[in-house]
């Protein structure tokens, strides 16, 4: 059915997007200026948990420019509360989540009143001339003393409890009971993880604008969920659907951190009513990091059983999940999320997995890239490591003896997922070859037995995670309020040129680059001459937008679809022109021919026809549009091995990674350079959460790593030149065969370096240590602490100058 | 990230920016090459009633030739410090310090005499200012005065600059011939250095006759002065 000369899927296309992205041509949020516009600032409680007992807003009120100052009392009629739209369980307890605090504030940096002035220098300074009195309530941060409920976040609800979810392989009939595994097992193995809290630090802050026109909003957010944000505003403010325009122009990244409905979103739509006049807000990067969500933050107790052999039995999985203290859009599903992944690549028999939610005042936590699957991937690559050196086996080896075999798939596991497609054999054999696994091996023993200062360690991790979110029966199974479908519609003009309308929203990704591959493949036009267009629910009307590595998996498969609908038309018509019988209609490199004679028509002659629409077949509309919806039957699987070798100081606690190796099968790859740039990103921010990131509060609450002096985000000088490569087993969900690659590398890496660390110190009597794996933690090991005796330190830096301090 | 509001002026000799110091008052501020002071300004720790703009005094930019010492002019950027053939030949340690400083575009516009007057303890400048025993040269009200390097940074983000002085030259000796070495320990590239180390030894026949070495620490969350080992000289054997 396809067609180019040279095929356009396979081929590493620089990116459509780029030029006006690096010549700085593009209009970010920020850049727009309307009319009359005015600027919003947000004020923000510097402490965790208080009763808000007044708020002075006269001062603020006259200083030049400002229009109006405004609290979360002026807003308590209106404001609503900001949607979450995964409640897990029935009983599940969901606080009101104000988007500005009216009587209370739970976490800080929670918005408490706000300036409208003239502009934004003035917005920010009228907001030093608020003055709110607060009564300090107790502050409940840590997850375990926030399950004794002594103090809590939202008195009314009784209990810092969210809610328990729980799935059991015996229960859904999936396995046995894994209690019987752990009973009758020859090795249990226990162990507690600690998944640091993260910050998605995207490139873009975030930023709205809003503008009233008449009863019409036009909303413009750094976001990457335009048509969620559209429905959800809608929701919650009672202004009707089709009133409301989400426009999502070129955004900075989001990682996760934009799949939200942000109070600052709904504030600025608040403030535009009320005013009459365009709104904008754009915020500093300390504001993000102390306001938009965070993600991760679990404790993970991993129960393992397994026979001498090595063979694994039994996993039981049970989580603390910290929300933070609100519920945002899909915070209580992030860890169920990875409820499916804790068994990975492994042959379980019995499985149990229970998460408990629980609030405290903290930023709420939501998705970030990999949500939910990270942790599962960390906590179960951690284990085996852990088994292997219990039972004095070789980490690979173990592994080999207990994964799904290439010729047993399609395989459906102990979590009740089939996955269709895949070879771990493949991958690890092509990964161990570019490592040179065995001469590293012999390095390691030599320098354990000279007792070199710095000791060499190998870390595994062969993953494997769900992408291509997801199919809608699945989601309303697992209560999420909305389905998992895509949508594209393929545009067909009378000049053969070719607009592409996508219900992704892609925020840096290069759709759209691939969705002109695609067509460009599928329909024989060329590359330039399709035009991509998304984020703007006047264009593209429906959507489910970009996260969870489905856009191409689920939405790639829509266009798919669409363009088929376009040629099977225009194949109708063309048969209508050249006078022939349909079936002898042959289509290739963008032309109509009847089978065996010389008669032709370009898909243009077809298009021009279709669309004048003097000669059309009895009954045939004209033009040459097609719309497809695509909902997935499944998940896509993507797997692979990676490698990791650490020379670790040992006097000094360094962690120095020597090489990286990423083995990834994402399936069919339509352009390897976007998937070289995925896994990259990818692996940098696994890296980063184990050797690096981590935000740290204090005991007060306050977040002391809000900067990036504090926060340490790597950048290219800090990792190792990455070796990947691929192998391929074409998914069978979808008829690209794609998988997905967005959060690969992210979920693959944390536990390869991690395992890497401690393969070096594990005969120094090493068992565990946290991440970060910062010096100071691994030197603390080394010297016989236990993986609790560092606590959380800011890295240093301007959170270390205390802001009276500092400078002045 | 938006500033306080400032006043700002824009001086055209050091005699003016004196003057304007003294009749703006303790709240006025010098701003240099803004690299540190501009940080400073956003995130509203500081918020000076005006800033005196010394960026358009050519006078305190480039580096000369003094005898036995060289003289840096306050506004000499790290990038100029890094390339300049003086340093080069002359005090090699600067350049080879330079070289760590951020990143080209902070090195372009942040002066050298910026970053000793921020006195940051993590900064790359306080330690080769240490170890080569370097002296500022200070314009006030009162005239002209130099100040060792010993005696300039007297604690954390502190120094012995008056609030209506301004460093417009450091007098650093010739060190022509000394090899030097400059280590720093960061976590991430773009993060606050922990620890740092600057060398400078006399090599005659394979023995260092002569050595200044320097340390500085900056631990987060607390205040620590600089510090440094005493300066030795004496004979060593090379390893090799
Ligand atoms: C991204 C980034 C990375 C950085 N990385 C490093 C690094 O790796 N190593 C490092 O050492 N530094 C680093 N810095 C800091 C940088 O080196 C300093 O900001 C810079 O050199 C200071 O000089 P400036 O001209 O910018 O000073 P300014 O920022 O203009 O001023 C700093 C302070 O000194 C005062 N001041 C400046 N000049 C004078 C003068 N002549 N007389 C009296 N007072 C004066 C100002 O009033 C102000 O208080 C980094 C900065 C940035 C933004």
């Amino acid at each position: 059915m396809t067609a180019t000369a040279e095929p356009e899927v396979g081929k590493a296309r620089l990116r459509k997007e780029d030029a006006r992205l690096i010549t700085g041509q593009t209009k970010w949020t920020d850049n727009l200026q309307l009319t009359g516009m005015l600027h919003m600032a947000v004020l923000r409680s510097p402490v965790a948990h208080a009763r808000i007992r007044n708020i002075d807003c006269s001062r603020a009120t006259t200083m030049p420019g400002v229009a109006v100052v405004l609290t979360g009392e002026d807003f308590a009629a209106e404001q609503g509360s900001l949607p979450c739209a995964w409640p897990i369980t029935e009983d599940m307890k969901s606080p009101p989540a104000p988007a500005m605090a009216v009587d209370q504030v739970n976490f800080a940096g929670e918005a408490v009143a706000l300036v409208i002035a003239d502009n934004a220098y003035r917005a920010a300074d009228a907001l030093a001339a608020i003055d709110v009195d607060y009564d300090e309530l107790p502050v409940v941060l840590d997850l375990q003393e926030a399950l004794q409920d002594t103090d809590l976040v939202h008195p009314d609800l009784g209990t810092n409890k969210c809610a328990t979810w729980v799935y059991d392989s015996a229960e859904a009939g999936a396995g046995t009971n894994v209690e019987d595994e752990i009973a009758s097992a020859d090795v249990v193995l226990e162990r507690t993880f600690r998944q640091q809290r993260l910050i998605p630090s995207f490139m873009e802050p975030r930023s709205v604008v809003v503008d009233p026109n008449a009863d019409m909003f036009t909303v413009w957010s750094a976001t990457q969920i335009p048509h969620i944000l559209r429905w959800m505003l809608s929701a919650v403010t009672g202004i009707a659907e089709h009133k409301i325009r989400v426009i999502a122009p070129d955004v900075g990244g989001g990682f996760g951190g934009k799949l939200q409905v942000t109070p600052e979103e709904l504030l600025c739509l608040l403030a535009a009513r009320r005013m009459g006049r365009p709104v904008k807000w754009t915020e500093s990067r300390t504001e993000s990091m102390l306001s938009a969500h965070h993600g991760r933050d679990q404790i993970q107790k991993i129960t393992l059983s397994a026979r001498r052999d090595g063979t694994v039995t039994g996993l039981k999985v049970e989580l603390l999940a910290d929300m933070g203290a609100y519920l945002r859009l899909v915070s209580p599903g992030i860890p169920v999320l990875g409820a499916f992944m804790y068994n990975a690549i492994y042959k379980f028999a019995g499985y149990r997995f229970v998460c408990t939610n629980v609030f405290t005042n903290k930023v709420p936590t939501d998705a970030y890239r990999g949500a939910g699957r990270p942790e599962a991937t960390f906590a179960i690559e951690r284990m085996m490591d852990e088994l292997a050196a219990e039972l004095d086996m070789d980490p690979m080896k173990i592994r080999e003896m207990n994964w799904i075999k290439h010729e047993e798939f399609p395989f459906t596991t102990v979590a009740g997922l089939t996955y269709d497609s895949g070879n771990y054999e493949a991958a690890t054999a092509r990964a161990m070859e570019l490592f040179g696994y065995e001469e590293l091996r012999e390095e390691q023993s030599r320098r354990r037995t000279s007792r070199d200062p710095v000791q060499l360690g190998i870390g595994v991790s062969t993953y494997t995670e769900m992408c291509g979110l997801a199919p809608s029966r699945v989601l309303g199974a697992l209560r999420y309020a909305a389905g998992g479908w895509e949508t594209a519609s393929i545009r067909m003009l009378p000049t053969g040129k070719v607009e592409v309308i996508t219900g992704t929203s892609p925020h840096g990704q290069g759709h759209e680059t691939v969705w002109s591959q695609i067509v460009a493949d599928r329909l024989g036009v060329p590359f330039e001459d399709v035009e991509v267009l998304h984020g703007d629910t006047a264009s593209s009307h429906k959507g489910m937008d970009s996260y969870g590595s489905r856009s191409l998996a689920v939405g790639g498969t829509a266009l798919v679809h669409a363009a088929d609908k376009v040629l099977a038309k225009a194949r109708r018509l063309a048969a209508h022109m050249m006078e022939c019988d349909e079936a002898d209609v042959e289509f290739a490199s963008g032309s109509f021919s009847v089978r065996g004679t010389s008669t032709v028509r370009t898909l243009g002659d077809v298009v021009l026809a279709a669309h004048v629409a003097h000669d059309l077949p009895e009954g045939m509309e004209p033009g040459m549009d097609a719309d497809a919806t695509f909902d997935p039957d499944n998940f896509s699987f993507p797997h692979g091995t990676h490698l990791c070798a650490t020379e670790v100081d040992t006097q000094t606690g360094m962690v120095k990674i020597r090489s990286y190796v990423a083995v990834d099968d994402v399936g069919t790859v339509v352009n390897p350079l976007i998937v070289d740039g995925q896994v990259h990103g990818g692996l940098a921010q696994g890296i980063a959460q184990a050797l690096f990131e981590e935000a740290v509060h204090d005991e007060m609450g306050t977040l002391t790593t809000a900067t990036f002096a504090d926060y340490l985000v790597p950048c290219a000088a800090d990792l190792p030149a990455f070796i990947t490569d691929r192998t391929s087993t074409p998914a069978t969900s979808n008829p690209l065969g794609v998988k997905g690659v967005g959060e690969a590398g992210t979920i693959a890496s944390t536990p390869a370096v991690v395992n890497s660390v401690l393969d070096a110190v594990r005969h120094m009597g090493v068992r565990d240590i946290n991440m970060p794996l910062s010096p100071e933690r691994v030197w603390t090991a080394l010297q016989g602490g236990s993986a609790d005796d560092v606590g959380d330190v800011a890295a240093g830096g301007l959170g270390s100058i205390d802001s009276q301090g500092g400078q002045s | 990230m938006i500033p306080a509001e400032f006043k700002y002026l824009c001086p055209s000799s050091v005699d003016e920016a004196v003057r304007m110091l003294a009749e703006e008052g303790e709240d006025a501020k010098i701003i240099a090459g803004g690299q540190s002071l501009v940080p400073v300004l956003r995130m509203r720790l500081a918020a000076p009633t005006a800033l005196i703009d010394i960026g358009g005094l050519t006078e305190l930019t480039g580096v000369r030739d003094d005898g036995d010492s060289l003289l840096i002019g306050a506004m000499t950027t790290h990038y100029e410090v890094q390339r300049d053939h003086l340093i080069h030949d002359h005090v090699l340690l600067l350049k080879l310090v330079a070289d760590t400083v951020a990143d080209p575009q902070v090195r372009h516009r942040g002066t050298f005499g910026g970053s000793l007057c921020h006195a940051d303890p993590a900064g790359d400048l306080l330690a080769p200012a240490l170890a080569l025993d370097a002296v500022m040269v200070i314009a006030g009200p009162g005239g002209r005065r130099e100040v060792p390097a010993s005696e300039f940074f007297v604690g954390y983000f502190e120094t012995a600059l008056a609030a209506d002085e301004i460093l417009i030259d450091v007098r650093v000796p010739k060190y022509t011939g000394w090899g030097a070495h400059y280590e720093k320990l960061n976590r991430v590239a773009q993060a606050w250095s922990i620890v740092a180390v600057a060398a400078a030894v006399q090599v005659r026949d394979g023995s260092i006759v002569a050595a200044r070495v320097a340390s500085r620490t900056s631990v987060p969350g607390r205040c620590v002065r600089p510090r440094w080992r005493p300066r030795w000289s004496g004979s060593l054997r090379l390893l090799r």
